[in-house]
């Protein structure tokens, strides 16, 4: 990519940001604001602890838990043990949408279940209550799964939640029920809860069903949440091409699909950061390798489609694939010719996520737009360097308090989809087979990469760059907007979307060049703020002769 | 059906809370600091209570909520949450630039038994705190109450930490703003002013959480209630609670610390409690209602006289916070309606007592609050005695979509629609307002449902 953007300097950028912090977060914080080679890619300080005081973006492990990873799968009644908020917050909040097939199958989404705990469960322990509630959820829905997920101050006061669900899950018999250890307090993110939710959905449910689904190309989506329709029209295409999706962690997603995922020939991962562990431990325990794709944007959707055939290495498939291309292509070019010379050489800033910020990018490039600045809330290293950094992450205090578990092949079930010489030929393909390069590959030189951006860091970012869209979530959508810069909620997409495949680009390039060309941004300043009325400013001349 | 589901027999539950009718302390604390002028208010607990209040309130807002966070780690957990607090008060000071500092607490700081009163005074004694500038704080558990409870700690710490008596009495009377929104506390601020009475209204979030569009964030918006009001409360002359779970303990407060002695009377919803605020807020100050509040309430009780017959016999269903609930109910059975399944997940004896006195008229009514009354159980009620409308927060909507019911958003939070934070649901003018939606939300369905011979031009 041409740099046609001026960017300021960069060291000077770097220094402005942390002026104002006392001398100890300053050091911290230099150590998380990179400045981007990607030929030598420079190693930026992240999944770190975030400074007390600091104004930040970032959530905890519950939410990375419960609300990222379990909250899409809709036929779990998922029991959050604690005070009320924590389950009350997480409601319907994350817009993950769900289509159960018929009227009358399992739908909890809607719902928001919680064992309210009260002072006294604190004081004299809370187990008892948990294992009411779940005999009551068994008693009303008779659901065929049961999760529950753990708050801060259970783990402090010692409930075993693991001891309770499997008391209740062997009571029933005909229900799986187990648990989850995300108190917010874990890890230093949402980061934490991703990991803790993948050891549980593997130990719990993959495995557990062996049916082999019908289906010449089989494959599981993975880290895709279906936010705003997302994995529906990633469905669509599959479909479309002859693909078998067995099932999506977690979009749209059952129980059954779950637990049959382990009988897919191919895991293609969307959001490297929350399900990363899941396609490790498919590929030690099953044979299954995985391969990160990317469906924002239109290009990068036709890319990975081109992948996973190549992938499959079926001459049908890829002929196919090159026809659904060719068919869908047309209609994105048609938006894209219209929409292109009125976002041609803006510029955008991506705070969000662990995947996102760097997904989007793809979608700004198609629009003509450069991002100049970008970060997550919640990604370590690898997701920014590449994944060739692991061995040099050093584990810290707060990563070590997770469990990794211990996978060995399954004596019965492991079967390796590809032979390593195959699977090497694919590399050299230029197929992420089991990596991941990071999003700093991808972005320009100069450009800046920040981790965990403070709301302090984005409003001096803001001040400097001028950028013309601004993309992060709902805490900070009205405070960038009330500096005049418009804000792409990429959590919550404003409640509009899909934006994967391609229905989804042309509604993101509309999206945007409605935000970026809005009139209303050039109405802020009143009339009488604007041309004299006693403000000090002249008159125009074209009032005086009209 | 989106709560598909949901059973029409009702089973007694004590372990399970489906779909609540409250949340936590925390937010509500979050929320009343706001209303402070120049404040940052802190959650002293992992990120994600931060996160997620401030989430909460930007959604209802749609403007940006500033708050910070002790981001407590599985260490901070294990041994105490001082460092981080200490080490936030340093931050913020040096990056932010508050005048106020409002910590409030949560389960986690809660459970291993942080003591915030000890931690502020240590910051205090080792100069983290600069001159002129104040760290307030307030106890607020989750495992306790709820987001009500919350609101109520922190206003009553903010009366606490801030009053002071001087001796000399000022001609002003307290008003102690229950949870209600920016609006109404404007619309108060209105009233107090055609009354010509001169007060302190506090908390005020007029001004903070409906700041205008200029093209520049301004951290600490021109709203909110000045330290120097704050610290001039314990010379007023009276305090006016409103509210008897949100406003009152504040003013119990107050009085114990400074003797201003204080009336609590119900938030200023509709016709009968407006009567009383009015009455009491003159009485007070010794002044005449004047002409004008006169002839905005008779604009009122036009309406209702006018449309009284589109009102009468209506059945309804109601959730949310006791201080708001108590006085619409008392509105609804005023327009000759029928509040018949009302549930609040703020627990507390007030409620019941209340409610029982104003639905005396309509027996067969259900009400229910504290734990496990929750939106579930007023959808089963609903489900065997079906009604004409359903009044609640945004949640209200999976319900009245399933049950095809008229639902008027009211409370908190409201996720889907602007206005509450615009026009008020309080005073005359506020109930008039309520009244409009009330039958706009009769009509519509009249007018969408109605058979074509039986359509009105005229209604």
């Amino acid at each position: 990519m041409e740099a046609n953007i001026h960017f300021p300097d960069p060291s000077k950028v770097r220094e402005e940001l942390t002026q104002r912090y006392p001398a100890k977060v300053a050091k911290k914080r230099t150590k998380s604001i990179i400045i981007n080679d990607p030929e030598t890619i420079p190693e930026v300080q992240a999944n770190v602890r975030t400074v007390p005081g600091i104004i930040t973006q970032r959530g905890c492990s519950y939410a990375g838990c419960k609300g990222v990873v379990l909250g899409p799968t809709r036929d779990i009644v998922n029991i959050v043990h604690g005070p009320i908020g924590c389950s009350f917050y997480a409601w319907l909040t994350r817009r993950n949408q769900t289509r159960p097939e018929t009227p009358e199958h399992e739908n909890y989404i809607t719902y928001c279940f919680s064992t309210d705990m009260q002072e006294e469960n604190v004081v004299f322990g809370g187990e008892k209550k948990l294992k009411q509630a779940i005999q009551e959820a068994y008693d009303l829905f008779h659901p065929k799964s049961i999760a529950i997920f753990s708050t801060c101050p259970v783990g402090l006061i010692g409930d075993d939640v693991h001891a309770a669900s499997k008391e209740m899950r062997e009571k029933f018999g005909d229900c799986n029920v187990f648990g989850f250890s995300c108190e917010g307090y874990r890890g230093v993110s949402q980061s934490a809860g991703h990991h803790i939710a993948n050891n549980g959905v593997f130990k719990h449910m993959v495995g557990r069903n062996n049916t082999i689904k019908e289906g010449k190309f089989k494959l599981n989506l993975l880290g895709e949440y279906n936010i705003g329709g997302d994995a529906f029209e990633i469905e669509r295409i599959f479909e479309k091409a002859g693909i078998t999706l067995v099932a999506s962690f977690s979009g749209n997603s059952t129980v059954g699909q779950l637990e049959n995922a382990h009988t897919a020939d191919l895991n293609v991962i969307m959001c490297h950061r929350s399900i990363n562990y899941m396609g490790e431990m498919m590929e030690t325990k099953y044979g299954i390798p995985w391969m990160k794709v990317n469906f924002v944007g239109a290009e990068s959707t036709a890319k990975s489609l081109r992948k996973i055939a190549e992938y499959f290495g079926d001459e049908e498939l890829k002929a196919k694939v090159e026809e659904v291309i060719a068919e869908e292509m047309p209609k994105v070019k048609a938006v894209i010719d219209d929409i292109r010379p009125r976002t041609e050489g803006k510029t955008a800033m991506l705070f969000v996520g662990g995947s996102r910020a760097h997904h989007y990018q793809d979608l700004f490039t198609e629009l003509g737009m450069t991002t100049v600045a970008a970060g997550y809330e919640f990604a370590h290293r690898d997701d920014y360097e590449g994944r060739h950094v692991l061995p040099s992450i050093k584990v810290d205090a707060d990563s070590k308090n997770i469990e990794e578990l211990k996978i060995v092949a399954d004596p019965e079930l492991y079967q390796p989809r590809k032979t390593e010489a195959e699977l090497e030929a694919l590399k050299e393909k230029g197929l992420e087979i089991n990596g991941y390069e990071g999003m700093m590959k991808q972005m320009m030189k100069k450009s800046l990469v920040v981790d965990d951006v403070s709301h302090y860091e984005s409003e001096k970012l803001i001040e400097i760059y001028k950028p013309d869209i601004f993309c992060a979530g709902i805490k900070e959508k009205y405070v960038v907007q009330k500096m005049g810069v418009p804000l792409k909620q990429l959590h919550s997409y404003d409640y509009g979307g899909p934006y994967t495949g391609f229905v989804g680009a042309t509604n993101f390039y509309r999206d945007i060049d409605r935000m970026v060309n809005n009139p209303v941004w050039k109405l802020i300043k009143a009339p009488w703020e604007t041309a004299g009325n006693g403000k000090g400013a002249e008159l125009e001349a074209s009032y005086v002769t009209q | 059906m989106l709560l598909r589901h949901t059973p029409k027999e009702v089973i007694a539950r004590e372990g399970l809370t489906i779909n609540p009718a409250k949340t936590c302390q925390p937010i509500g604390a979050m929320y009343a600091a706001l209303g402070i002028h120049g404040c940052l208010p802190h959650s002293h607990g992992s990120q994600g209570c931060c996160s997620y209040h401030r989430s909460t309130l930007t959604r209802h807002y749609k403007e940006p909520v500033m708050a910070a966070t002790s981001s407590f780690t599985e260490g901070a957990s294990v041994f105490g949450g001082q460092a981080n607090l200490l080490a936030a008060i340093e931050t913020i000071f040096s990056v932010y630039e508050p005048d106020i500092i409002a910590v409030h607490s949560t389960c986690l700081s809660e459970t291993i038994g942080d003591d915030l009163q000890q931690i502020t005074k240590k910051a205090k004694d080792d100069g983290k705190i600069p001159e002129g500038k104040y760290v307030i704080y307030a106890s607020t558990p989750s495992f306790v109450g709820s987001h009500v409870t919350g609101y109520a700690n922190m206003v009553t710490g903010i009366a606490e930490q801030f009053a002071q008596s001087t001796g000399e009495k000022k001609e002003q009377i307290n008003i102690i703003a229950g949870w209600m929104e920016p609006s109404d506390m404007r619309e108060i601020k209105k009233l107090s002013k055609e009354l010509g009475v001169k007060i302190v209204l506090f908390p005020d979030t007029s001004d903070v959480l409906d700041a205008p569009q200029t093209g520049k964030h301004v951290f600490y918006p021109k709203g909110g209630t000045t330290v120097e009001e704050l610290k001039s409360i314990g010379d007023s002359s009276s305090s006016l609670a409103l509210g008897c779970i949100s406003a009152e303990p504040a003013a119990i407060a107050l009085d114990k610390k400074c003797k201003v002695p204080f009336e609590t009377v119900d938030m200023p919803i509709g016709l009968s409690a407006t009567d009383r605020f009015i009455m009491s807020l003159s009485k007070a100050a010794g002044v005449e209602v004047p002409d004008e509040i006169t002839a905005e309430r008779g604009r009122l009780i036009d309406v209702m006289t006018d449309m009284e017959q589109y009102f009468y016999g209506k059945k309804v269903a109601l959730f949310g916070d006791p201080d708001q609930i108590i006085p619409l109910t008392e509105f609804l059975l005023d327009l000759n309606m029928k509040p018949i399944h009302i549930v609040s997940g703020t627990p507390g004896q007030r409620f019941e007592k209340r409610m029982k006195e104003i639905l005396r008229r309509i027996p067969e009514a259900n009400f229910k609050n504290g734990l496990n009354a929750d939106m579930f159980l007023l959808h089963q009620w609903m489900k065997n005695e079906p009604v004409d409308l359903l009044i609640g927060n945004t949640y209200g909507k999976y319900i009245a979509r399933d049950e095809n019911v008229p639902f008027l958003r009211f409370g908190f939070p409201i996720l889907d629609r602007i206005g509450h934070s615009y026009f008020p649901n309080i005073g005359y003018s506020g109930s008039l307002r309520l009244l409009e939606k009330i039958l706009n939300a009769f009509m519509d369905r009249q007018d969408r449902e109605a058979l074509e011979e039986k359509f009105e031009l005229v209604m």
